[in-house]
């Protein structure tokens, strides 16, 4: 396919992002360049100086809520884009009415906690939905340890291990490699599809 | 018994063992866990009850904060 049809297939389907930080403004930025028609973006915190060495935010737009601004900064990379923002916080009593007619759904939380939550509620409410995770991405270095697994409709994107912690802060280049391994993985399901 | 753990094939002497067998003997100690036997969700309180027989497909995925 040469970029012309790739746009064409995406512009008809809609991808879900479950939290706009590092993994989720990262890879909504991703599929906003190749043409992914619909992204349906949810988060209730704002911008942060301290999320500034990993998410895609800029300087002047600290305090702003980060739906808010991931929605600016995709327009101005492409105003094609369809953009549904929910200043929200997701759980279990939320999530499926957001995200139930999308075509695939990211995680992209920061904590475990939120990661489980959001897995086991698409596992039993909407058991057939390709969900693309990520998890393990602390640090530098040791590039080889991101990786990708497949287990039926659910994708695993990471090292699976890395924690986050003072002594090991999530970092621009390794959270932006399992993010855009998200967005990789999103193309690659919805460019199948018949 | 032959299940696949993971992706990958595992072998156990018993015919067949609970979930909180299994991560036991693969010393499994995380908290923060999603288990799937054969595509299915299985939670925390059904750990000691659910069964793993031959054949299965079980994933265990430890999560860790990050994102």
């Amino acid at each position: 396919m040469n970029f012309e049809e790739i746009k064409s297939k995406l512009k008809n389907y809609t991808v879900g992002i479950a939290g706009v930080g590092g993994l989720g403004s990262n890879c909504a930025i991703a599929l906003a360049r190749v043409g992914v028609g619909k992204i349906i973006i949810s988060d209730f915190d704002i911008v942060y100086e301290s999320n500034l060495n990993r998410q895609y935010f800029f300087k002047d737009q600290i305090g702003l809520r980060k739906v808010d601004a991931l929605k600016e900064n995709i327009q101005r990379i492409n105003p094609e884009i369809e953009i549904i923002d929910n200043y929200i916080k997701l759980n279990e009593d939320n999530i499926v009415e957001i995200y139930k007619d999308c075509d695939v759904i990211v995680e992209a939380f920061d904590l475990a906690e939120m990661k489980k939550m959001l897995i086991e509620t698409l596992l039993s409410e909407l058991p057939e939905k390709p969900i693309i995770i990520g998890i393990g991405m602390a640090g530098y270095g040791d590039s080889n340890s991101i990786d990708f697994r497949q287990s039926e409709n659910l994708y695993i994107c990471g090292d699976e291990k890395s924690e986050v912690s003072d002594e090991n802060p999530p970092l621009a280049p390794r959270v932006g490699m399992v993010a855009n391994m998200q967005a990789n993985t999103v193309l690659e399901i919805l460019l199948s599809k018949k | 018994m032959n299940i696949t753990l993971n992706n990958r094939p595992e072998s156990f002497g018993q015919e067949r063992i609970t979930i909180s067998e299994l991560l036991e003997i693969k010393n499994f100690t995380f908290k923060m866990l999603v288990i799937k036997v054969n595509n299915k969700l299985v939670k925390k309180d059904s750990y000691d009850s659910s069964v793993i027989k031959n054949g299965d497909d079980v994933t265990v995925l430890h999560l860790v904060s990050g994102g």
